[in-house]
């Protein structure tokens, strides 16, 4: 069947199985930074932000996004010009492994969107649902909290 | 070297990540992100009994399916007992497995695999398998394994490396030191403490993975989520029959390891795969498989019996392990002796030792290298009978451990008498922070206050508990990291390493540890690395190896690169390479002050005069393991009514050397605290009595999120280690075998009652309220 939506700003209008999971889809379009981590909704791996608010890709299915809008980290920021998010993240040690960023990223994303003076839990509270086995969560919450601060400070771009 | 004479400009910064940019960006820089045109999909047939022999297995109709490609089985591929442990050569593991077998020995063991156009098509052959199986009874613990009679795992008559197979026993050792009995006997105070660790799983968030492909050449790379690169190509050239010159193995970044990708387990069947379809193959295990038919660390039991004077030292330590090593002996006699061979040297007061157990088989999952490697559980068993003996002794249980850790310019015989499966290396300890590890971490955590005032508010008791621990910093005798580094015309480095980032930073180290040596921004050393066709050998990333013997490696081609620069300098400047010194990216004069950039250095080399390639390789044999400590300090708060444990606060305060890397060796420590909490409070793996696993997922299986997770802090309390690359030791695993003793004497102060078997449920320790209550 086909769908349209919006992927990272761009219109997409393809071709999709009624029954591929949005996670297959997303990664058969380039969009790798979406991982697959367990398959069962648990892990936060696979998160991308569906109009804005979180959602796990491997929970849903591709036409779920049919006249919606997806963003990925890919359109957070680039290598040579990362967003602040993603520099707050580097500046403060939250990446080990890497493979839990991307999720890490786009929860946090929506929650700065939202609120951006939050406290130590409700940072807590907001990656609660993603896992992390690499860092015990210590400097992915300092991550948050600095990149908050940079906002409010106004130097988000 | 000037070690100390100049402020470094690369080591003990927080420089950013060197891989840190490609990973907040998302990019495709893990083994499945590669896209290869007409991938085929592999996947594996479990066995659904936990003990059975197979009479027949037809794949007819499996064939048949559209899209499936290939069938392997035991009928259709070589049969080469090896082990699936990636560890160096000799291997010390079992010869006790095969590809496929006719038998199989845990629920989720591997019957077949398939490759098929789609994952559809691969999932439809597997349903259209047909096996017939002879289903044999299965002993599911330890003690039934060893009782007479009971049914023989490993009756094959090729495995080798077996300790005992007809007794199901997969190592065994017995290491005296002095007379523990007698000495047990003759002390004046002892405590004893028995303590158990179930079934538990990494989980790493990136499930084990790889890709197999052809080259250009017609060359096989395997594009693999692994600690082992280099291991994966020998044991993957033996067991699937192929030149290993044959065989590329690349790692890209991986999610996470924590030792469960120290093992060679879908590398060889994607191998075949490949080689019988002649196409590219990937091969991920979903989540369930990582549980089931990847690795957990070791269940045990360990018995500890502590002997000491009125003056509270030590004079004997009695260990006994009994490891459940599963189906398979991969890592059984290693994890096993590191259980004594990390903890007992801690404690050298006490003159007389034993350490003695076995690794048996059971008809369950099978047991590998988990962060910690045996310590974990032999610190939960010693830690909680220090805790004990300090009670008796009516001691702050931090003076008793003051008492009795070893100290800086100490040996203990254990590091010659235990190693790797064999006889260990004699060793003085050269650094040791603890005494001051155990200061600053009571301070933080406010013991004296806490430890005299008991707070209680409505059913909330709360207290505190420490214990301590070390490791090692690679294995003796066995580990080897080799490292090239290349002067560029530009001036620029390329640092070639087989070492294996896991997540843990190491590219990111190993490049300030060259750096540092050569003057120049971190910026300045491009890393490529755990590539066997492009870079040097390396043993990979476990034992705490990476930073002390890659470091050491890198460090010495580093050296040898400075005085190439310096001899091409002093070509240039027209003077002795003896008055040459090299910062900020050039090379100056003390003498005249002249400044020459690395810029032209290189181009000078490449291009001008006497033309040469700048450019050295060093290895790093691993003479000794300088062990890092750590103090733990937790607070924790018991709900007398249900039984439910929260850690408050978690403080770990340790000494790794110099931190090359700061924030990284932090990080190192706090994710390992957590992963200690998880053990100690949530996490075992639960099976059925038919032998099958019934939470292999996050959602039964409960992994600490950030809600869960406490305030950790960590501390690092700097030391120089001698023999360490710019002073530094390890960092890696030593932070998680505090957590289970801690948490667990935290809770006897608390409430009173000994929680020895983890983890410390609210059933488990409302129980324990309750006994002791009656």
């Amino acid at each position: 069947m086909k769908i349209a939506f919006e992927l990272n700003g761009a219109p997409q209008y393809l071709d999709v199985g009624p029954g591929e999971p949005l996670v297959a889809l997303l990664r058969r379009l380039g969009m790798k930074s979406v991982k697959e981590g367990c398959d069962t909704g648990d892990c936060g791996a696979c998160t991308v932000l569906l109009d804005g608010r979180a959602v796990r890709s491997c929970l849903m299915v591709a036409p779920q996004v049919q006249g919606r809008r997806v963003t990925t980290v890919e359109a957070l920021g680039t290598v040579d010009d990362p967003h602040p998010l993603q520099r707050a993240f580097l500046q403060a040690g939250a990446v080990q492994c890497g493979f839990c960023t991307p999720g890490m990223l786009l929860v946090a994303h929506e929650l700065l969107s939202r609120n951006d003076h939050p406290s130590p839990d409700e940072v807590r509270e907001a990656i609660a649902g993603n896992l992390c086995r690499c860092t015990g969560y210590v400097k992915i919450v300092d991550a948050v909290l600095l990149a908050a601060q940079w906002k409010r400070e106004g130097r988000w771009r | 070297m000037a070690v100390e004479t100049r402020r470094r400009s690369a080591v003990g910064q927080n420089v950013t990540k060197v891989d840190g940019p490609s990973l907040v960006a998302g990019k495709p820089v893990f083994t499945l992100d590669l896209d290869l045109p007409g991938l085929l999909v592999g996947k594996i047939l479990p066995s659904p009994h936990a003990h059975a022999e197979i009479l027949r297995i037809d794949t007819s109709e499996a064939e048949a399916v559209p899209g499936v490609r290939a069938v392997l089985h035991f009928g259709n591929v070589p049969r080469v007992p090896y082990t699936t442990a990636g560890q160096g050569w000799p291997e010390p593991s079992p010869y006790d497995t095969v590809l496929f077998d006719r038998k199989v020995r845990f629920v989720g063991d591997r019957v077949a695999a398939v490759a098929a156009e789609t994952e559809e098509a691969a999932e439809e052959a597997l349903k259209k398998i047909r096996v017939e199986y002879r289903v044999l009874p299965a002993v599911l613990t330890p003690e039934d394994a060893l009782a007479p009679g009971a049914p023989v795992l490993h009756d094959e008559p090729d495995s080798e490396g077996i300790y005992d197979a007809r007794r199901n026993i997969a190592a065994a050792v017995d290491i005296p030191v002095g007379d523990v009995e007698r000495a047990l006997a003759q002390s004046p105070v002892t405590a004893e403490a028995t303590c158990e660790i179930p079934y538990s799983q990494h989980c790493a968030i990136e499930p084990h993975c790889v890709l197999a492909y052809f080259d250009e050449a017609g060359r096989l790379v395997l594009r693999s989520s692994t600690q082992v690169p280099f291991h994966v190509r020998r044991i993957v050239a033996r067991v699937v029959g192929l030149d290993p010159a044959r065989i590329r193995v690349v790692k890209p970044r991986i999610g996470g390891g924590f030792g469960s990708k120290q093992e060679i387990l879908l590398e060889p069947v994607a191998a075949l795969l490949a080689l019988r379809t002649g196409r590219p193959v990937r091969m991920a295990y979903t989540r369930e498989e990582v549980f089931v038919a990847s690795r957990t660390r070791h269940p045990m039991r360990v018995a500890v019996r502590l002997g000491a004077g009125e003056d509270g030292v030590l004079q004997a330590i009695d260990m006994e392990v009994l490891s459940n090593t599963g189906a398979y002996g991969t890592h059984s006699l290693t994890v096993l002796s590191n259980v004594g061979s990390k903890t007992l040297p801690l404690y050298n007061k006490a003159r007389h030792l034993r350490f003695h157990g076995k690794a048996v088989y059971t008809n369950l999952p099978v047991a590998g290298a988990y962060r910690g490697y045996g310590a974990t559980q032999g610190y939960f068993a010693l830690e909680v009978a220090m805790d004990k003996l300090a009670e008796k002794l009516g001691l702050d249980p931090i003076e008793l451990r003051r008492r009795n850790h070893i100290r800086s310019g100490e040996t203990s015989p254990i590091f010659e008498k235990i190693g790797e499966g064999r006889e260990g290396t004699a060793q003085v300890v050269r650094s040791c922070a603890l005494e001051e590890c155990l200061r600053v971490g009571a301070e933080r955590i406010g013991w004296k206050e806490k430890r005299l005032h008991r707070r209680e508010e409505g059913p909330w008791a709360y207290g505190v508990g420490m214990a301590c621990a070390m490791q090692g910093s690679g294995i003796t005798g066995v580990d080897m990291a080799a490292a090239t580094l290349v002067m560029q015309d530009d001036g620029s480095f390329r640092l070639l390493v087989g070492a294996t980032d896991l997540g843990t930073g190491s590219d990111t180290i190993l490049a300030q540890i060259a750096a540092e040596e050569l003057g120049v921004p971190v910026d300045r050393v491009l890393v490529y690395s755990s590539d066997t066709d492009f870079t040097p050998f390396d043993t990979g990333a476990y034992a705490s190896s990476t930073t002390y013997v890659s470091g050491n490696a890198v460090l010495r081609a580093a050296g040898d690169v400075r005085r190439q620069i310096l001899a091409v300098a002093a070509e240039a400047l027209g003077e002795g390479p003896e008055g040459l010194e090299l910062a900020e990216g050039a090379v100056v004069s003390r003498r005249t002050g002249k400044r020459l950039a690395l810029a032209e250095v290189g181009h000078r080399a490449t291009y001008v005069a006497n033309q040469r390639q700048i450019a050295a390789t060093a290895s790093f044999a691993c003479p000794e393991s300088p062990p890092p400590f750590a103090a733990f300090f937790c607070e924790v708060a018991v709900d007398r009514e249900t039984g439910l444990v929260r850690v408050e606060r978690f403080v770990v305060a340790a000494d790794c050397g110099t931190a090359i890397h700061p924030k990284g060796a932090e990080g190192q420590l706090e994710g390992a605290v957590l992963q200690g909490i998880g053990h100690a409070l949530y996490e075992e793996m639960l099976f059925a009595k038919s032998g099958r696993c019934v939470n292999p997922n996050f959602f039964d299986y409960k992994v600490p999120s950030a809600l869960d997770a406490p305030r950790i802090e960590a501390i690092l309390v700097p030391s120089s280690e001698p023999t360490g690359p710019w002073g530094a030791k390890s960092i890696s695993e030593v932070g998680i075998n505090g957590p289970l003793p801690a948490i667990s004497n935290a809770i006897y102060h608390a409430v009173g009652v000994r929680m020895t078997r983890a983890p410390f449920t609210p059933e488990r320790v409302a129980a324990a309220l309750r006994e002791k209550g009656r």
